[in-house]
């Protein structure tokens, strides 16, 4: 056992912005990895003291454990809502919601569409993983064409089942949202550039810039049936080809912050 | 201050303004607009929260949001709206936030049609929302009412950490009477203990309708019921009219209280000694009363316009003690005076029965008139 | 005191605001009121109705099944609610558009020219003051003064300037009414 005598010699420790509760998330999921980028985010920007969490149905329904902010529990696909009836009454803290695919994209896809139209000043961490994780591998709105899941057995037939949501693209189109990108967790080149992702969002909307939302491409090991290894791999070789990666709105004044 | 001839739906807008309202999030849906309509042109210009949502489900989730910061917010629809926001208001109720809803009733099931109606008192009343919760539900029979009652809800809303409804209809709604508003309240802050809005100093707090073992469920269950008799112990709102002498007894809430009204008065004239309970406060529901005046007369007669939903809590309460009878115009008929007052005369001169279920000679003679 | 009023026509015939009015005097001289009117699709366009009850105790129903009293601006109105007015009542109709006479003979019908005499004053839509004007011939309760009186106080005052045709319209109905022996 090493003992760290020296703080300079300290490479990485655990957020203050998050609680000392463990995760029950599968071992080698991304949430984990997302939950990490968004507690250092709001220690850096020195915002956990005047952030309000909006927590999904989902995988990470529990998030509001995780994280040492104030944090409500919205219900199925209303986390949007949610925010926006707390960011209009509370216009100076901090609000964000932390969604799944099936949360976001299926059921939440009116609240979703409609606070980015209306320029809601409210930041989104999506986390898009083709499937359905709580309630045991069923097939998501962004479920790839041909890919088994419970509910989809020999594969999502685009006949019947119809195709992949892009949400980021989507929502780009809106005029009321100021930053929509989307990165992926899959390898740590990816993970810098996804921190940096959501540096912006928050920046985004702490300087009242208007809706900002993140898509990360993550991984479910446990639904997809693969050890975390094949599972990045998964992400790069089938994920990305229906889901690039890139910035899809970053408004003139989004671009011009300094940060 | 002065009386104004006023609507009774822009009524309970304003009355809620000056209550301290600092958030609405609503959707339109007649005969309830005239609620969002008058908000949308003042929530602003008073600098306070106004959203029209894309649905009434993100609408009922607004306030949702905006209750667990502890301020005072409401939404109003009309019965098909509110419907859609049964989820919101059973994670409202789990969660025990305050926050008050306005429901302009009307006609039902499906899309009915726009006339007044009461038939969304089992949904209001008894809860239409998932798990076991307990509605405190107001209902006004004049605008004056509306106002008042608005401004209880909150009152109420806040004190026990419930779901406050106000139970109006197309006829309350839509009327106009002189009135008079409270004075503007100022808006306090009231950093309650158990809101968020960013932790500051102080420890994270989490709200959450979330209990995942299902003992924590139970205890939150229990207390929550402990709350709720806490609220039937203090809350109990009524109006008598006529009982002192009265041998028979009509009991009706909001417009059908206020109809029965001009039939009981028609029917004194005559000679009838009968007189009206109208219920104020729906739930808590006026049961020790009723269970008081069915001692002592010799038959009651329900009016509501529905099929006979508030009819239920009177039976409870009543038992076999006396003859029931029920009258109800479903479907966003309003009935007229002249209609219960034949109701009444014709349960004096009946020879009166105890029956299991009243709707069953209401429901024959509805057919044969 | 006990008066209900019931006034009908199409929408545009200012049959809310007719309402409005009595409903304001009665409020202004410290009676109990309730104005409710027929709302939804029928307003737009089609017939519009509202129903005024005065009282000086507490009003139950806003609706009646038989007005007593009627304000009727158009033939359809007139078709459809002269059978339904009380025995013993009392109909205003706007003879410039309708072009029969009263069938009920156990009710009093006053027949107004309400559009044409709006139209000598210089503003067709004065055509529901007129017809209000004949009604207070035969209600006494509410004084052609007070009337006046609510329209100056609750009249918002963009539209002071229309006061005095106003006025016109109340007495010319009133007169109308008057020189056919009612009153």
């Amino acid at each position: 056992m090493v003992t760290i005598i020296k703080p300079e010699n300290i490479v990485y420790s655990r957020s203050h912005a998050f609680t000392e509760t463990s995760t029950s998330y599968c071992p080698g999921c991304t949430h984990g990895t997302a939950h990490r980028l968004i507690a250092e985010t709001l220690e850096e920007m020195n915002l956990v003291d005047k952030t309000i969490g909006v927590a999904p149905v989902g995988c990470s329904v529990f998030a509001y454990n995780y994280f040492d902010t104030d944090f409500v529990e919205a219900a199925h696909g209303r986390a949007p809502a949610m925010a926006t009836g707390i960011k209009r009454v509370l216009p100076d803290k901090c609000v964000f919601t932390y969604q799944g695919d099936g949360d976001l994209a299926s059921i939440g896809m009116a609240e979703i569409m409609h606070a980015a139209v209306r320029g809601e000043n409210i930041s989104v961490i999506f986390l898009n993983n083709a499937i359905y994780g709580m309630t045991g591998g069923q097939m998501a709105p962004t479920s790839l064409p041909g890919q088994k899941t419970t509910s989809s057995p020999l594969g999502r037939d685009v006949e019947l089942q119809g195709f992949p949501l892009r949400m980021s693209e989507m929502i780009a189109k809106m005029d009321g949202a100021g930053y929509v990108v989307r990165r992926s967790l899959h390898d740590p080149a990816n993970i810098r550039k996804a921190k940096k992702a959501i540096r912006t969002a928050f920046e985004t909307q702490m300087h009242g810039l208007g809706f900002s939302m993140v898509e990360l491409l993550s991984t479910c090991p446990t639904n997809w049936g693969m050890n975390p290894v094949d599972s990045c791999k998964w992400v790069e070789d089938q994920m990305l080809p229906v889901y690039p990666l890139g910035d899809f709105k970053v408004s003139e004044s989004v671009s011009e912050l300094r940060f | 201050m002065a009386k104004e001839l006023i609507k009774g739906n822009v009524a309970m807008a304003e009355a809620a303004i000056r209550a301290g309202l600092e958030a609405y999030f609503g959707y339109p849906i007649t005969p309830q607009t005239e609620v969002l309509e008058h908000l949308a042109r003042r929530m602003p210009e008073l600098g306070r929260a106004f959203v029209q949502a894309e649905s009434e489900v993100a609408a009922i989730n607004m306030v949702y949001g905006a209750a667990c910061t502890g301020v005072r917010v409401m939404t109003s629809s009309s019965s098909p709206g509110v419907s859609l926001m049964q989820e919101g208001l059973s994670y409202i109720a789990g969660t025990e936030v305050p926050a008050v809803i306005i429901n302009v009733m009307r006609g039902g099931p499906g899309l009915g049609n726009i006339a007044p109606a009461q038939s969304d008192y089992y949904q209001s009343v008894h809860g239409g929302g998932h798990g076991d919760y307990h509605p405190i539900v107001l209902a006004p029979a004049s605008v004056q009412e509306s106002i008042d009652l608005t401004v209880l809800s909150f009152e109420l809303a806040e004190k026990y950490r419930n779901l406050a409804f106000v139970l109006s209809d197309g006829s309350v709604g839509q009327m106009m009477e002189p009135a008079e508003l409270p004075p503007m309240q100022p808006i306090v802050k009231k950093n309650y203990d158990w809101a968020i809005g960013g932790k500051g100093t102080r420890e994270k707090r989490i709200l959450t309708s979330i209990n995942i073992n299902p003992h924590d469920e139970e205890i939150a269950n229990l207390r929550m019921l402990q709350t709720w008799f806490e609220i039937k112990k203090n809350e109990v709102r009524y109006k008598e009219y006529y009982l002192d002498d009265a041998e028979f007894l009509v009991i009706g809430f909001g417009t059908s209280g206020r109809v029965a009204l001009s039939a009981v008065r028609k029917c004194r004239e005559k000679g009838i000694k009968v007189g009206l309970l109208r219920p104020i406060t729906v739930r808590p529901f006026p049961d020790e009363v009723i269970i008081e005046l069915a001692e002592r007369v010799q038959g009651i007669l329900v009016v509501e316009m529905n099929q006979g939903q508030m009819l239920d809590d009177v039976m409870i309460a009543v038992g076999k003690k006396v003859p029931i009878e029920f009258y109800g115009r479903p479907g966003g008929v309003i009935p007229f005076p002249e209609d219960v007052e034949s109701e009444i005369e014709r349960m004096v001169s009946a020879k009166l029965e105890i029956v299991n279920n009243p709707r069953v000679a209401w429901l024959d003679r509805m057919l044969h008139r | 005191m006990h008066k209900e009023i019931m006034i009908a026509g199409y929408g545009g015939q200012g049959v809310l605001f007719a309402g409005q009015i009595l409903a304001y005097t009665a409020m202004d001289i410290k009676m109990q009121v309730t104005w409710i009117p027929s709302y939804g699709p029928e307003m737009r366009g089609g017939t519009a109705n509202c129903t005024v009850v005065i009282s000086d105790q507490e009003i139950g129903s806003p609706q009646v099944a038989e007005p007593p009293i009627a304000i009727l601006l158009n033939l359809p109105s007139y078709d459809k609610y002269e059978p339904l007015i009380k025995v013993g009542g009392v109909a205003v109709v706007n003879a410039s558009m309708v072009d029969r006479g009263a069938i009920r003979t156990d009710i009093r019908t006053i027949f107004v020219e309400a559009s044409r005499i709006a139209e000598e004053i210089g503003d067709t839509k004065l055509m529901n003051m007129v017809a209000v004007g004949a009604l207070l011939a035969v209600l006494p309760e509410l004084d052609i003064k007070e009337v006046k009186n609510a329209l100056r106080l609750h009249l918002p005052s963009r539209h002071h300037a229309l006061l005095p045709s106003n006025y016109l319209a109340l007495e010319r109905g009133f007169d109308a009414a008057v020189s056919q022996g009612h009153g």
